[in-house]
């Protein structure tokens, strides 16, 4: 089985699938993800989908379950890279990606993570001073 | 494929006077074709069908679907694909087999009728053959019908771009799904080339669009999204709305505006292009 | 009418990877058909969703995949074939969103939608068969 590495730079997490993955490694996948979410406090998860030739349910499931779990350590997740062919493909099939972010490539991907770490520290200004700060790390 | 111990009444007969016969078959279809070839062209062209349309029927057989007559077969096929592609009419076309028909005829009728139940048959396989043409004419002209819309829609749908990261396709004249299919896949391919993060569908030269139309823009639409670009529809019609909201579609949380402008306006604000007009400059 | 053009392959799909070898198959039964790319691709999702549902609710099965031609153009045909449970409710089954187990349930309406002819023959008890085939333009 293979298994889909994921790098960490900085607070954000990358993984770029590049081979026809059977669905016993998507779940893994998904699995290593939540872990390295939960442990890392990474505020963004970036899936390079780029080489990607098909998504079907299966893996369109993993990309929404995966924001949803990183929506709970307040990360966000954003796909990048899908090609026209895959998306014509998903609305017909019709699967929705939730709270999953999109962006056309890597670069923009990271730019939307950086936008939305942008408002989060404005949210949390504007609470601070409303009132006295209760302090999380 | 010759079978010369059969010894074939019919072949026998074309081979005895290929000469005289053929000469007299380039004449008629050549003034048909009224200098649209040249003799020495037709003569090329006959001489070799002729050659093995008596081979086929020396064989015996007088079904052109039979393997004797597949040489045949590939020849006509072949004129008719080449006759089409030039613009001949389909009876330009076909004349080459019927020519032969009276040029058989008035050898017939020269040598009093003897071979007349012989002739019967020929006609009729000659009659077969031109079917044959037509058939592989009108073929050809589908292809090429289809091959001119292609190219068509290649030239009426251009993506366009408007400004940096904000690309436009303009559609005019007569939507229709295969139309709008092709307009869906240029415009999300274009997205990629370019990088661009916003998308206008502008339909102010659309006259009417039809359920299955309004489904691919809203398909459109929704793909942009998961390539993650943000698409806006502008130049919705008062009819085409009424068309959209009549037949239950739901345009949801789609962006759309009055006009290209307003589109163009909105998709810069969103690509972070502020549109300023100098305070001094007259309006 | 429509004959056999030539290829034409059995695979079985007991585990995984088989999936993945058959969107594979389907991929290049498809490009010798000459489809175009997104035709190719809403074919291998949805092949791949219906050998999922072999595997997974059917118990295993083959697949039988081959390329076809009428007069005027070539096309792919994939047929999934289990003896399996079977579904007790089609109607449901093809219901967007119905899942009997922990799937999208977008399988079956999903493949429906991206090919140009569907046929599903099922007996409870006995297996199921689903075929799908998809014609060049
Ligand atoms: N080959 C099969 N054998 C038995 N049941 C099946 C088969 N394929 C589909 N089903 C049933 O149809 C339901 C819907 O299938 P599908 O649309 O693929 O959604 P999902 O796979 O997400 O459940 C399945 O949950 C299952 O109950
Ligand atoms: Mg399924």
């Amino acid at each position: 089985m293979e298994r889909v590495p994921i790098l960490k730079i900085g607070d954000v997490l990358l993984v770029s699938i590049q081979v026809d993955l059977e669905d016993q490694s998507v779940v893994a996948l998904q699995e290593d993800l939540a872990e390295r979410i939960s442990s890392t406090g990474a505020h963004g998860v970036v899936i390079d989908i780029s080489a990607v030739e098909i998504v079907d349910s299966f893996i369109g499931r993993m990309f929404a379950t995966i924001a949803s779990i990183s929506r709970l350590f307040d990360a966000d997740t954003v796909v990048v890279g899908m090609r026209p062919a895959v998306a014509i493909t998903l609305v017909e099939l019709g699967l929705t990606l939730g709270e999953v972010r999109t962006a056309l490539d890597l670069e923009k991907g990271l730019a939307v993570l950086r936008r939305l770490g942008a408002d989060r520290e404005v949210r949390i200004e504007v609470d601070e001073d409303d009132e006295p700060v209760q302090a999380f790390s | 494929m010759t079978n010369p111990t059969q010894g074939d009444q019919l072949a026998d007969l074309l081979r005895g006077d290929a000469d005289e016969l053929i000469r007299r078959w380039v004449g008629l279809a050549a003034s048909s074709l009224r200098g649209r070839m040249t003799e020495a062209e037709l003569d090329r062209e006959l001489r070799e069908f002729f050659a093995v349309l008596v081979d086929a029927l020396s064989t015996g057989s007088r079904d052109i679907k039979d393997d004797a007559y597949a040489d045949a077969r590939v020849l006509l096929e072949e004129l008719s694909r080449t006759r089409a592609r030039l613009g001949f009419s389909p009876s330009e076309t076909a004349v080459g087999v019927f020519a032969l028909k009276r040029a058989v005829f008035e050898l017939i009728e020269r040598r009093g009728n003897d071979g007349f139940r012989e002739v019967i048959a020929l006609s009729s396989l000659l009659d077969d053959l031109g079917l044959w043409t037509f058939e592989f004419y009108s073929r050809t002209r589908e292809e090429i019908i289809t091959e001119q819309s292609e190219q068509l829609l290649e030239l009426t749908t251009p993506v366009v771009k408007l400004w940096d990261g904000v690309l436009a396709v303009p559609l005019v004249g007569t939507l229709d799904s295969a139309r709008t299919q092709v307009v869906m896949e240029k415009l999300l391919e274009a997205l990629v080339e370019s990088g661009a993060e916003q998308a206008i569908i502008d339909i102010t030269g659309v006259l009417a669009v039809d359920t299955q139309v309004a489904q691919h823009l809203l398909k459109t639409v929704m793909a942009a999204r998961l390539m993650g670009a943000e698409c806006t529809i502008s130049g919705i019609r008062p009819q085409i709305a009424q068309t959209i909201v009549g037949l239950g579609i739901e345009f949801g949380d789609i962006t759309t505006k009055a006009s290209l402008a307003d589109a163009l306006l909105h998709a810069l604000r969103r690509a972070g292009v502020d549109v300023v007009r100098r305070r001094n400059q007259a309006v | 009418m429509t004959s056999p053009a030539g290829e034409r392959k059995e695979l079985p799909i007991r585990r995984d990877d088989d999936v993945v070898r058959v969107r594979q198959l389907v991929r290049s039964y498809a490009q010798q058909a000459k489809l175009s790319l997104v035709d190719q691709t809403k074919l291998v999702t949805a092949t791949s969703e219906l050998a999922r549902n072999t595997l997974t609710y059917g118990g295993g099965g083959v697949a039988d995949v081959e390329i076809v031609a009428d007069t005027r153009r070539r096309g792919v045909r994939a047929s999934f074939i289990d003896e399996g449970p079977g579904i007790a409710d089609v109607e449901l089954a093809f219901t967007d969103g119905w899942t009997s187990g922990k799937g999208l349930g977008l399988g079956l309406s999903g493949a429906r939608r991206l090919v140009d002819e569907f046929n599903l023959t099922t007996e409870v008890g006995r297996g199921t068969t689903v075929t799908v085939t998809k014609w060049g333009r």
